[in-house]
């Protein structure tokens, strides 16, 4: 199946070959100029390939948007103690769909990027942790994998230049929370996804109490082309904070969902109503949701920014994951944020209390406003609830359970009022 | 399966074929080399736990008591830990499943799209409801989220195999195909 979804609009850098078969083998890719940076990066000292990726900008596109560089350049350089690199596959974010993609079309991308990390910040073993539900995905990469092996760009001695590394795919086996850094190296070590307190942060003490860095498929994906290229080369996209492209995976009501891979300074509304072309026909759109569903929802009106990092925060909201959901009018808003919450109530690991018990609470109030059987204190129960939960947890799942509820009471409390006081839903079915 | 499967790529095969015998021996033959090979990408065992409970659900169908009393014993753990472990990941069956686990993802960008009615189709016609299994032995239904396919809604996997764009309409055919 050819990629369904692109537009003229797009700086397809990292997308550039998705819906080519023949780009996902090995050959292809060679034949398509893969590996040349890996060749490049290895006759690089370490610390100039840290610094390259420093000067580009690059943030990391798992969520949080920490700029990768520095990242790598909190691990030790003595080479003393075993260090690791963890890719985090897991992605799981409802509404992100760009690193399967990733995945599925350019493999080898998503590895060359993983080796010469390893490389610059002195790792001997990269792990690829992907989730448990890609199958179709962990098929391919496996076989990607391999075909790395064989031609030596991955075990002992890689192109003669003398550094050694191993990579390991490791699946994970359901769990939203093997997604949160610490988490995900907990759930690498054979434990429950538990995320841990930090300090000590992963650069310290991360796999099996190592040095680990931890970078999302996005951003891993990125790096061979900063380092052919150059930073000023990559900086040519995007803001001073935010440089480079970004993919956007965009799901919900829209005419062309897809994935779409625009500067950091392309428009958002541009973004949904040209890209992906808007609501379907004869529908207005309600809100979207910019970053995954851990981000506030905007409003039709709070569009109009630039998709960059700084942008989405100065409208109300996140760059997040860059999965963006569309609602258009056929929505009811409360089923919409119960499904959302519903889902981080499923995959609170248990360990806060507040998010353990925010997130069923908040679940069991937002069914019975849906179902009408709702009181007008329960949107101050909410919101008092929702402010218990954020900040004061191990991990941000707590928080990101609150917002959907919050923002969408910010923005929307009249349909949550049609439901409490009519038992009515303001959806045009 | 290849007897000289890279150890690199052991640990990581999809878990849940249609094909379950919950007696076959585990850790035997192929799969003692894949095990062995597991267990030289970690610096220690109990890192190997979920690749090993992956494969011991991959003969088996499902994750027994018996099972994981196994795994425990190969992997030095204690079998308390393991199950607290396995109990703790969705993906581990700890109950047998039907020949078929029917996965439809309720997830945000599914259910904006009429996830819920997939759903009802599928327990409508495969005469069962949330988690349990036909009395044929055929089919489990669960509800997922998300399998991160949001542009392709509704998200359908069947064991291993992945269907994207699944309308009500689709589930009877679908449900032909897998017989």
């Amino acid at each position: 199946m050819a990629y369904p979804y692109e537009h003229p609009r797009e700086e397809r850098m990292l997308s550039q070959y998705f819906g080519d078969k023949d780009a996902i083998g090995i050959d292809g890719w060679i034949e398509r100029g893969g590996y040349k940076a890996l060749e490049k990066a290895l006759g690089m000292a370490q610390d100039d390939v840290i610094q390259v990726v420093k000067d580009s900008g690059l943030r990391g596109r798992g969520g949080a948007g920490f700029p990768a560089g520095l990242k790598w350049s909190f691990m030790p350089k003595d080479g003393k103690v075993p260090s690791y690199v963890a890719c985090n596959a897991d992605e799981s974010e409802p509404g992100t769909f760009k690193d399967r993609e990733l995945m599925r079309w350019t493999p080898h991308q998503v590895i060359e990027g993983i080796i010469i990390a390893s490389y610059a910040v002195r790792a001997q073993h990269a792990y690829i942790y992907i989730r448990g539900e890609f199958v179709d995905i962990v098929r391919v990469l496996n076989g990607a994998v391999v075909e790395a092996y064989e031609r030596g760009y991955l075990g002992a001695n890689i192109l003669g230049s003398g550094y050694d590394m191993d990579l390991t795919v490791h699946t994970g086996a359901g769990a939203y929370i093997a997604g949160e850094e610490t988490g995900l190296l907990n759930s690498l070590e054979g434990r429950r996804a538990e995320p841990r307190v930090k300090p000590p942060f992963p650069a310290q003490k991360g796999a099996f109490d190592r040095p680990t860095t931890v970078n999302n498929v996005e951003t891993l994906a990125s790096v061979p082309h900063i380092v052919l290229n150059g930073a000023d080369w990559y900086r040519q996209w995007g803001t001073e904070k935010s440089p480079g492209t970004k993919l956007f995976s965009c799901c919900g009501h829209l005419q062309r969902p897809g994935n779409y891979e625009v500067p950091l300074d392309f428009s958002l509304k541009e973004l949904v109503y040209e890209l992906c072309g808007g609501p379907p026909e004869g529908r207005e759109l309600l809100g979207v949701i910019p970053g995954g569903s851990s981000v506030p929802i905007l409003t039709v009106d709070e569009l109009d920014c630039d998709v960059s990092y700084e942008g989405i925060e100065a409208a109300g909201s996140f760059l997040g994951s860059g999965g963006l959901i569309a609602m258009d009018d056929s929505t009811c808003m409360v089923r919409a944020v119960r499904r959302m919450v519903e889902f981080y109530a499923h995959e609170s690991c248990g360990q806060c209390t507040p998010c353990r018990e925010g997130t069923s609470w908040l679940t069991k109030i937002l069914k019975r406003i849906e179902r009408g059987e709702g009181r007008e204190e329960d949107i101050p129960l909410l919101l008092d609830v929702g402010s218990n939960m954020s900040g004061s947890t191990i991990c941000p799942l707590s928080d990101s359970a609150a917002v959907p509820v919050v923002s969408s009471i910010q923005k929307y409390e009249d349909e949550y009022m049609a439901h409490i006081r009519d038992g009515s839903c303001t959806a045009k079915r | 399966m290849s007897d000289a499967m890279h150890p690199a790529i052991a640990g990581a095969q999809p878990s849940q074929r249609a094909e379950k015998n919950p007696d076959a021996p585990l850790f035997e033959g192929a799969y003692k080399e894949r095990f062995d090979g597991i267990l030289t990408r970690y610096p220690n065992k109990r890192a190997a736990l979920l690749p090993v409970l992956h494969m011991a659900q991959e003969v088996r169908g499902w994750i027994s008591p018996e099972t994981m009393n196994r795994v425990a014993e190969l992997l030095d753990l204690t079998p308390a830990y393991v199950r607290s472990v396995a109990s703790f990941y969705t993906m581990f069956a700890l109950r047998p499943v039907g020949r078929h686990l029917i996965q439809v993802c309720v997830g945000i960008g599914c259910d904006l799209c009429g996830a819920e009615e997939v759903t009802e189709r599928f327990l409508e016609l495969t005469k069962t409801r949330i988690g349990e299994t036909s009395d044929d032995g055929k089919y489990t239904v669960v509800e997922v989220e998300c399998l991160g396919a949001c542009a392709f809604p509704t998200v359908v996997q069947v064991n291993d195999e992945v269907y994207e764009n699944v309308k009500a309409e689709d589930v009877e055919g679908l449900l032909k195909e897998l017989d």
